[in-house]
């Protein structure tokens, strides 16, 4: 446990040093996306510290100051630099909340189905047979419908099933139907790079001192599949994050009482005609602009480490 | 040849088989009927009666089989919230997905192919450049987003076009249309842009990465030593062996823009059965969830078999495949 720090401070100078870095500050575009990301996950997670008001204390909401335009505009005020909604709370407090919440529920999902697409790609390749044959079919069912669209209603058999879904359910519901569609190309990819490892005399060395199954998956064959995983998941994590939001503009994502960007832009959409346009824009382009850096970092990565995809 | 389709045909029954369990599971978890249609203070002789009436003394397998023969026929009950035939309803909402998804169709192609072959062809210029990064945008901006801003500009800012609703429908038997018009084509044109924005951003990728492929290929080396011209082996060489794989993922594509459709019908209040089906996941609606979920998945089904078989029909490689796996 002592050794640990400096462990991973080796590793960081290592990496600062490796070839995946150089090509990394050597790319604009990788570059600003990182910084964007990064200023958007800093916002979210430090929104406690950083948002100038608590949006959702009531105490602190003042109804005179509803429907504020955003600083630059008149009739603005500089007290909330993007305006405020229908019920003064700002705007800009709101969206580094509502960031912290479609990041936790997009990670959670991600880490879901890492989880279990990596088990049961490892699983698929490693035994094969019949086991392999029936995961690889259910894979190609999901496959052949759109995420969006197995999410939504995965959802609403949750729904259905607890249909007094209050907070904590509702969370779980949710993160459980985005990551009940997203681990399909895991499993198909560390199936296709098992099913190579497995050949592998380092495999059959280990299968020959007597070293189990697992023992030999966890610790063997899967450090050497990480590397797709990696560029999956920070795929996936933009689509998650996009999936949490449509599904919670529905109005069947998470709960109201802790609105995500989704929600913001759904609540936004009623003021659309009432010419309070920056009640839905700026959760809008704050969650494009989430997805967009995450999408060229993962563009980015798939160039540099060059995986195998499936 | 004809063992392939057959062993299709097969599987995409058992894939609509297990479609079907879920949405007749549904019906199990969602509470009992009975206490729903006869409320709380019915006796308990009367809850018997009505039990035996629907069949649900009889055993789960008994039910399911009675389900699919019921799901075939097009009978899935009557929905909980409307108190009508879930049928009814939904072939009252199909005529507006249906419009909406081909013409957001035609939109898509229409204008993804051209773009993806002008990026393909000018890679490098500015314009291209330009294309792709908007197109990169397209990819991102989540459908329901780009229904607002296009409320937002052109029914807000502009008050061009309306946003919501069919407007003015003309009733053809049982097929009601907005396609004869003009109203009918002003309320269609902001729901079918929102609906087409991300296939147009995908398409236009997808011919520009082929396009790129096939140009770098031997034979339209050949063909420019053979001193064709630059249209010729553009559109007559290139563009022609970049379709296929084109239209394939169109064809697959097609199935999505039905499933997207529930975000459009949303956003624009367009009265199809996403909506229907929006509105029913909120309210619990297990008939006509079950209903949607059968008809989604046959649509599904059906697309990716007709687009198999039609990869058999232009890859002559795949038949000599088929065959000789099927030994």
């Amino acid at each position: 446990m002592r050794d640990a720090v400096p462990e991973i401070l080796r590793r960081l100078i290592g990496f600062r040093e490796s070839d995946l870095w150089l090509r990394f500050a050597s790319s604009p575009m990788a570059v600003a996306a990182a910084l964007v990301a990064l200023m958007c996950i800093g916002g979210a997670v430090f929104a406690g510290v950083l948002a100038p008001h608590q949006p959702f204390d009531l105490a602190t909401l003042e109804l005179a100051d509803s429907r504020l335009p955003p600083a630059w505009l008149s009739g603005g005020s500089s007290t909330y630099l993007l305006g405020t909604d229908d019920q003064g709370r700002d705007i800009l407090s709101a969206l580094m909340y509502g960031a912290r919440i479609s990041l936790a529920v997009g990670a959670a999902s991600v880490v879901l189905s890492v989880l279990a697409g990596v088990s049961l790609g490892l699983v698929s390749g490693y035994f094969g047979g019949t086991l392999d044959a029936l995961i690889m079919r259910v894979c190609d069912v999901m496959l052949s419908f759109p995420a969006i669209l197995v999410a939504l209603l995965i959802d609403g058999v949750g729904r259905a099933i607890f249909p007094q879904a209050h907070d904590a359910l509702a969370y779980a519901v949710l993160i459980t139907a985005i990551s009940l569609t997203g681990w399909v190309p895991y499993a198909r990819t560390v199936r296709a790079a098992t099913m190579v490892e497995r050949q592998k005399d380092y495999v059959s060395a280990a299968r020959i001192i007597g070293v189990g199954s697992l023992r030999i998956m966890r610790r063997h064959v899967l450090p050497n599949v990480l590397g797709p995983v990696l560029v999956l998941a920070t795929i996936q994590l933009a689509s998650a994050i996009l999936i949490e939001a449509t599904l919670s503009f529905l109005g069947v994502g998470v709960p109201p009482t802790s609105p995500s960007l989704g929600t913001l832009i759904r609540v936004g959409n009623d003021f659309l005609f009432s010419g309070e346009w920056w009640i839905t824009v700026f959760p809008g382009a704050l969650l494009v602009l989430i997805a967009l850096s995450v999408n060229v970092l993962g563009d980015w990565l798939r160039d540099a480490l060059n995986p195998r995809l499936l | 040849m004809l063992a392939f389709i057959l062993r299709r045909l097969a599987q995409a029954v058992l894939v609509l088989l297990m479609v079907a369990l879920c949405a007749f599971a549904l019906f199990q978890f969602v509470g009992d009927p009975v206490v729903n249609l006869l409320g709380q203070d019915a006796t308990p002789e009367q809850r018997q009666q009505l039990r035996h009436d629907l069949g649900l003394d009889r055993s789960a397998l008994a039910q399911f089989v009675r389900f699919v023969v019921n799901a075939v026929q097009g009978e899935f009950g009557i929905s909980l919230r409307q108190g009508r035939e879930v049928s009814a309803l939904i072939a009252e909402r199909l005529p507006a997905t249906v419009e909406l998804s081909f013409v957001a169709a035609a939109i898509a192609l229409g204008l993804g192919v051209p773009l993806g072959v002008y990026a393909a062809l000018k890679r490098g210029r500015p314009g291209a450049q330009a294309l792709m990064a908007i197109s990169l945008l397209g990819v991102s901006l989540p459908t329901f987003l780009v229904g607002v801003l296009l409320i937002l500009v052109f029914s807000v800012h502009l008050s061009w076009l309306p946003s919501f609703g069919r407007g003015d429908v003309v009733r053809l038997g049982s097929w009601t249309t907005g396609l004869l018009t003009p109203d009918g084509w002003r309320h269609l044109a902001l729901p079918a842009l929102t609906l087409a924005a991300f296939q147009i951003a995908l398409i236009m990728r997808l011919v520009r990465a082929e396009m790129l492929e096939v140009l770098r290929a031997d034979f339209i080396r050949f063909a420019r030593a053979r001193g064709l011209s630059n249209r010729a082996i553009h559109f007559g060489h290139a563009m022609k062996n970049t379709l296929v794989p084109v239209l394939t993922i169109a064809g697959l594509q097609l199935g999505s823009l039905i499933a997207f459709s529930i975000i459009t019908e949303t956003v624009f209040q367009w009265p199809g059965m996403g909506l229907l089906f929006i509105q029913a996941v909120q309210f619990a609606d297990v008939p006509v969830m079950a209903a949607y979920l059968c008809l989604i998945a046959v649509i599904f089904v059906a697309i990716n078999l007709l687009v198999d078989l039609l990869y058999l029909a232009v890859d002559p490689r795949l038949r000599i495949d088929a065959a000789g796996s099927m030994r």
